[in-house]
Parts: structure tokens; sequence; C-alpha cells
């Protein structure tokens, strides 16, 4: 009797989440599974995965889903390894330690929308990058609407990112027991043994956890690439979230459907691979 | 041989000292331009930036070709201050939408997602796993896929274009129920326990035991929720068509090339509400999101 009012307890906490949660995101998201199934909300007549079809010869896609795949795998591997890597170092007896965290961490805080003019000026035609390319003798170009502009985006999604998840690994290095280190240390294990044979292994969780986060956040560059160049940039920086933004302004549901739908599978099972190597990888630190 | 060791050590130490500073200086740089660039005055910000940023409106005489980035203006200068503050209404408006919109969203959540966290925290079920599962993936979801959900559901209430169509969906964002119920299992259970044996109700319980326990999860909660909304693009383009009603983070592209001069105050100013807030709880925030540290447990 007290477990099920514990219970009951519990459901009642829950029930403001759940219902919104059910309102704005589980609910809908059912009437977006049959939009992609059907030719068009008023007539309604079921065509299958037509629209799916349609979508994966529709050339902005393809391309939207390309660059976003590129970006996306160069940034979150090099976010996981610049981060690890800015932590470790941190690791080490060094003055000032709480000010150079706070300095890394800062990019998080300041909105996008107030360093954007920094970075335009930088990376313009007659920015100052181009000053110092000239200086050794290279090509001026408009860095943002060159096949580079990838390039440039990805400093920005570094700047922003490394902080937050240099913070996460340094959390984890903290909780790797100190005597376990000692013992290696004592045993000649140098710095790089200690790292692949104990660190790693401690810090896995938080491995993937930044890899996952590291991953949506790529997703969310937009933000950057939208106010850097607006709703139409340069080709290599159209992403997904472009091409759905301007199928919103065509009204065309059921391609906008079939595209999110096809987006959330694949993240799904990118989610579900890096659930179950941590299952796996997890395990080893237990024995 | 021991001493020369310790040297050698000491050098390795402060290259990598001096390797980190420069790296983070490098960081910090954008935000410190853009603050000192806002006290430039428009000639000077003209001049330097005309080539860039400035329209064909621009006074194109003094215009350098090249552009320079500088650190430190000439004159330090208030006017674009004097200007962006008290005399662009459409300014002050689009901040105060930026405030409109980012307050509710962190108020609301903090209350729904503590009260589904201790939901989460006090009893333990497959059914509850499950749907706290499904909050991973859905707090994992990137906007091109929730946004769709988000449209149709707005469309159909009749509130979009609306504050609500932004706000609403905000407020129900899984991230804080992920960190609050994370930062909730850390409080021993035996402490709840003897509340409850004092005969405290359980809202009371929560309130007046739990919420204060996990302060600083609460405070980095707000701060990572204040940030985002802030910061906020994606949603007004798709559900706040109205231009009205947009937040300072859209407007501010627009201004950019048309008015370079107050373009950097205008930049600062903004930036100051989440610096403020950084600053103030920056322990609470890397305590929380250290707790966040991994998907499981």
């Amino acid at each position: 009797m007290k477990k099920f009012k514990k219970s009951l307890m519990s459901w009642t906490f829950l029930a403001p989440s759940i219902l919104g949660v059910a309102v704005f995101f589980v609910l809908p998201f059912i009437t977006v599974v049959q939009y992609s199934l059907v030719d068009n909300p008023i007539s309604n007549t079921y065509v299958g995965f037509e629209n799916y079809k349609n979508l994966l010869k529709n050339p902005a896609f393809l391309m939207a889903a390309k660059n976003t795949l590129t970006f996306s795998v160069v940034a979150v591997a090099l976010a996981v390894l610049l981060s690890l890597g800015l932590a470790l170092m941190l690791e080490a007896k060094i003055p000032a330690k709480s000010r150079l965290r706070t300095f890394f961490l800062s990019p998080l805080v300041v909105p996008t929308a107030s360093v954007i003019l920094i970075w335009q000026v930088v990376f313009s035609y007659n920015g100052s990058f181009n000053s110092i390319v000239e200086l050794f003798g290279g090509q001026p170009i408009d860095w943002l609407k060159s096949e580079y502009s990838q390039i440039v985006i990805l400093l920005m999604f570094l700047w922003k990112n490394l902080g937050y998840n240099m913070i996460l690994f340094m959390a984890a290095l903290s909780n790797i027991p100190k005597a376990q280190l000692e013992a290696a240390e004592v045993d000649g294990a140098g710095a790089v043994r200690r790292f692949f044979v104990i660190k790693l292994r401690y810090i896995s969780p938080s491995l993937f956890f930044v890899i996952l986060l590291s991953l949506i956040n790529s997703f969310k560059i937009f933000r950057e690439v939208y106010l850097l160049t607006g709703g139409y940039p340069y080709e290599s920086i159209y992403f997904l979230q472009h091409f759905m933004n301007n199928t919103f302004k065509s009204l065309d549901y059921q391609k906008l459907s079939a595209a999110a739908i096809i987006m959330s599978v694949v993240i799904l099972v990118v989610i579900l691979v890096i659930f179950l190597l941590e299952d796996r990888l997890g395990k080893d630190v237990e024995e | 041989m021991k001493k020369l060791r310790r040297n050698f050590r000491r050098i390795r130490l402060a290259l990598l000292f001096i390797w980190l500073l420069a790296f983070a200086l490098l960081f910090l740089m954008p935000t410190v331009l853009t603050l000192t660039n806002s006290f430039m005055s428009e000639t000077e910000l003209t001049s330097n930036y005309g080539a860039v940023l400035g329209n064909v409106s621009g006074g194109s005489s003094y215009m350098s070709e090249e552009v320079n980035l500088k650190l430190i203006p000439d004159i330090v200068s208030f006017r674009q201050y004097i200007t962006v503050l008290f005399q662009s209404p459409e300014y002050l408006l689009k901040f105060w939408n930026s405030v409109i919109l980012t307050l509710p969203i962190v108020f609301g959540q903090l209350a729904i997602a503590s009260l589904a966290a201790y939901g989460f925290y006090i009893s333990r079920s497959k059914v509850k796993s499950v749907i706290f599962f499904s909050y991973i993936i859905l707090m994992l979801m990137p906007y091109q896929v929730t946004l769709v959900p988000n449209f149709l559901v707005s469309e159909s209430l009749g509130i979009l274009g609306t504050r609500w169509a932004v706000v609403l969906p905000g407020i129900f964002t899984p991230l804080s129920v992920f960190i609050l119920t994370k930062s909730m299992r850390r409080i021993p259970a035996a402490v709840i326990e003897s509340a409850r044996l004092d005969g405290a109700g359980e809202f009371k319980i929560f309130l007046k035991v739990c919420l204060p326990m996990c302060s600083s999860a609460l405070y980095s909660v707000a701060i990572l929720t204040f940030i985002d909304n802030w910061n906020m693009v994606e949603q007004v383009l798709i559900l706040l068509d109205n231009v009205e009603k947009q937040p300072l983070s859209v407007f501010l592209s627009s201004i950019n090339s048309g008015e370079v001069g107050i373009a950097f105050a205008a930049a600062t100013v903004y930036m100051i509400p989440p610096v403020l807030l950084f600053l103030h709880g920056e322990e609470n925030l890397v305590e929380g999101i250290a707790y966040s540290g991994s998907v499981k447990g």
C-alpha cells in the first residue's frame, strides 16, 4: 500500500511534464508520420513511401544531408579530441587554472549574434585574415563564400563548444582514483600508458556523452551559419536546417514530414549504436 | 641529476602554461573585441570596417580599402550606447522581445522540470525508466526534427505566429529534467525518508528538502536554458514569423550591415545579461555540467 502511494505521488509530480511533452512533441509526431505517408492533408490518400522516394531524389535535400554529415563527422571528432586534450593539459600543476577554465567556457555564454561582426570582419574579402594570407603571398578570397566556408564555420563551432566538453572531461578525470594512478606511476608506466590503460577507461562514460552532445550541437550550427550568411548561404554550408526552413516556407508538409522522419530515424540509430558501445565498453571498467 | 630533472619539469610546465594561456586568450578575443569596439566613434568604425560591414550608404570617402581589426579605440566614446539605449526604440523593443520570450521559458522549465525530476527520483519503475529514456532521446533530437511537430501543434492550437508558439514547447524541453534528475539522485534516500517520518507532506519535502539540496543544479539549468533561449534562432524563424515580435538574436544579424556604428554597442548590450549570469554563477554552472556527465546512472 505504501509503495502504491509513493508511485501515485511520483506520477503526480511527473504529470505536468509528461502532459506537455505529449502535447507538443509526441502526439504531433504521430501526425508527422501520417503526413509523410499521404499525398496531401486534404484528400489524405495513402501513397506509401512515395514522399520518401521523392525526397531521396531531391537534390537540395541530398546536398544538405551530405553537407550536414560531413560537417558533423569532422566537427564531432575534432571537438572530442581537442577538448580532451585541453582537459588533460589543465590537469597539470599550472597557475591560474580556474581563470583559464573561465576563458575557455566564455564562448558558451556569449550569444553568437553578438560576435558575428568580428567573424565577418576577420573572414570577409577585405578582412583581416586575408591580410595575413596576402602577407604570405596568397590570393585573397571571400572565405564564407568559398569551398573553405565549412572550415570557418568549424572554427566557430569549436570556439563555442570546446569549453563545455572540456568541463565534462575535467570532471571525469578528477573522479579517477588517485591511488591507481600513483600505483601505475610507481610501476614505471609513462604518461601515455597511464592515459590509455587507466584514464581512458574511467572517462569512457563521459567520452560517449561528449560524443553525443557534440553531435547534437553540430546540428545546431545552423544558428551560426544563418546569422553569418542568411537563409541561402554558399553551397557547402547549406545544411539540413536550411532545407527544412525553406520547405516550411513553401508549406510542403509531405516533404517536411518525410525529412523529419528520415532524420529522426538516422539520429535514433546513431544514439542506439553509441549506447550499445557504451554498454560493451562500460562493463570493462566494473570488472 | 635530480635537480636537472626538476628544472626540466618546470620548463615544461611553463611552456604548457604559456601555450594554454595563448589559446585561452584567443578564445576570449571575439568577445573582448566586440566590447572594445563598441566604444569607438562611428567615424572610426566606418574607417576601420566600412569595407566589410558598411553598405553603399556609408561615407565612402574615409573608408579604407583594407580592414584593420583594432583592439583599442582611438578615443573612447559612449555615443553608440546613447544611440542604442535612448534613441533607437526598435532596438529596445527587440531586446524586450528577447526578455519576454526567454524568462517565461526559463522559469516554466525550472518549475515543470524540477517537479518531474522529483517524480523520477522518489519511485522507480519499468514504465518510468522507459519514459526517462525517451526523454533522453527527445533531448538529443535536433530542431530539424522537433520543430515539425511543434509547428503542427501550434497551427492546430491557433498559436502559430504568437509568442506562445515558442514559449510552450520551450518550457517542456527535457534537458533540464535530465540534469535535475541526475543531481537529485545524489541526495541520500535517508534524508527524504526521515522527512517523511517527521510527517512532512510530499510537496513540502520536495520544496523544503529536495530543492535546496540541488540548488547548484537548479542554477546551472537556469543558466543553460537562459543562454540557449537568449540565443534562439531556429524556433523564431519557423514559429514566430512576425518580425515585430522577433527577439534581438535574429534582429542583430540584420542591423549589422546597415548601421556599423551602433552594431557593436548593440551586440555588447545584448551579451550583458548572459555574461552577468555566468560570472555570478560560474561555479554552479560548472558543477551542473559535471553532474550531467554521462547518459546513464
